[in-house]
């Protein structure tokens, strides 16, 4: 599906990335975590082609696409809805950029998630959680491979980032597209991912990658196992040592 | 409105109280009275004045906008333009409106020019700041959807601008009466412009100061007109209200 293959990228005379190879299989949910400033929005601006690569290459599906915009699917960290569209021409908004949008497919996703009532509504007139999760059914109306997802709940509130954490798993277990997740948070990236890849601080390589062996469909309960808890504890680790390494 | 009242009362009897002749100030009564006794004759100017002021201000409006479309999209265009833009600004209309008449004689199109200077500055201005003011994330976002630059333009900096175009328009809609009369004054056979110079020459101040009152009269009504087409085209958000960071 998704390869990286040992990308390099720096910006003048500082290194952001060196020698970052990782791959994201068909229907598997990826996560990725640093420290803050270790490169990870520059990874995404890399994937959807938007910044250029220094070395190495990016596959989806065999086929290079550096330097390609529009390919991945992606969700940033604030909604990004246009103010003037209404949640259903926000939710097409990706489509029409290339052809006729399927407004049967927006409608029907926007029904699965309980947002019909609101087609008609427009954004600022829908809370915080509600606008990410517009903003998801965004990208997977516009109908790409893989989706790319930029700390979609780091701008939330604690308990609409719990919730939308749930609301996350849940509409993905039933859809199951590849997913590559960034985040900051360790327990989001252990509820939500089957493997996780941890990031050296800057220039950003892979320091450890953990399988994370929950089954799905998956429940709260797993945060309260112990298995939960020796992962954060060993992701801690890994993150801290980055911290304070130099 | 009942401050309004208060002062127009204030004004009838200070000129009642002092004596004051009517051809120096004229009481808000005797004003009334002329108004409503000379209305037919006064009527058509009227209309010719909001016929020139409407023509004028719809090309004024479209000159402003394509030249502030250009200046945003074309850097060099911008570099060459937008100083000489500024620099015509403090050329008073008034020393102008002569030169016009000298070049274009006496017909329309000089009157026209006249209007379109001062309903233009004010539209390309508040246009390219609307234009500008699009948040850098909702710009980052089209470029990872893989807008192209026309896309970028037209689906999100141009109606991004809307409520700042408005207030262009708006300000423009009440210079375009005020131009209307400048150029009126240069000479023309109907208008609000033409009836108050000959008002003055006769020394029928109270005609006068009907002229200035429908001067008044008309651009509040302009300006209305322009507030409810601002309700119709500005979705998503209240007038009045530019569309905030989200």
């Amino acid at each position: 599906m998704l390869h990286i293959q040992n990308i390099d990228k720096s910006f003048d005379s500082l290194q952001v990335i060196q020698g970052l190879s990782f791959e994201v299989q068909d229907g598997e949910f990826v996560a990725i975590i640093g420290p803050s400033g270790s490169g990870k929005s520059t990874l995404f601006q890399l994937i959807g082609g938007v910044t250029s690569l220094d070395e190495g290459a990016i596959l989806l599906d065999g086929e290079a696409i550096q330097q390609q915009r529009g390919v991945i699917g992606y969700m940033p960290q604030q909604p990004c809805l246009l103010p003037w569209r209404t949640i259903l021409d926000n939710v097409i908004l990706v489509e029409e950029l290339r052809h006729k949008p399927n407004m049967e497919l927006a409608k029907e996703w926007l029904d699965k998630v309980g947002l019909s009532a609101f087609q008609q509504a427009y954004p600022h007139e829908l809370s915080g959680g509600m606008q990410q999760r517009v903003s998801f059914i965004r990208a997977i109306v516009s109908n790409k491979p893989i989706l790319c997802l930029d700390e979609p709940f780091s701008a939330l509130d604690e308990f609409t980032r719990l919730e939308m954490q749930a609301w996350l798993v849940s509409t993905w277990e039933t859809y199951r597209k590849s997913v590559l997740f960034v985040t900051h948070s360790i327990e989001e990236a252990l509820f939500l991912a089957d493997r996780v890849i941890v990031l050296t601080k800057r220039p950003a390589t892979v320091k450890a990658e953990i399988e994370v062996p929950f089954a799905r469909p998956r429940t709260e309960d797993i945060r309260h196992s112990a298995t939960f808890t020796a992962l954060k504890q060993q992701l801690f680790t890994y993150l801290k040592e980055e911290a304070y390494a130099d | 409105m009942l401050f309004i009242a208060f002062l127009l009362c204030i004004w009838e009897i200070s000129v009642r109280l002092a004596e004051i002749p009517h051809w120096l100030l004229p009481a808000p009564s005797r004003i009334f009275k002329e108004a409503t006794q000379s209305y037919d004759t006064f009527f058509p100017h009227v209309m010719a004045t909001i016929q020139l002021a409407l023509l004028g201000l719809t090309i004024g409006v479209l000159c402003g906008l394509s030249v502030a479309i250009l200046l945003h999209r074309f850097v060099f265009i911008r570099e060459l333009l937008y100083p000489i833009l500024i620099m015509s600004q403090n050329i008073p209309v008034l020393v102008l409106a002569p030169l016009l008449i000298i070049w274009f004689g006496f017909g329309l199109l000089p009157k026209l020019i006249i209007i379109c200077l001062v309903c233009f500055f004010p539209i390309v201005i508040a246009t390219m700041d609307g234009f500008r003011q699009t948040p850098a994330e909702l710009k980052h976002y089209f470029q990872m959807i893989g807008a192209s630059k026309s896309q970028l333009f037209w689906k999100l900096e141009w109606p991004y601008a809307y409520p700042a175009i408005f207030s262009g328009v708006k300000i423009a809609a009440t210079y375009s009466v005020m131009g209307a009369v400048i150029a009126e004054w240069l000479g023309a056979k109907k208008g609000i412009g033409v009836y108050m110079t000959l008002s003055q020459s006769s020394f029928r101040t109270d005609r006068v100061f009907v002229a200035i009152f429908a001067i008044i009269l008309l651009s509040l009504l302009l300006f209305y007109l322009i507030r409810l087409l601002e309700q119709l085209f500005v979705k998503g958000r209240g007038a009045d209200v530019t569309y905030s960071k989200h």
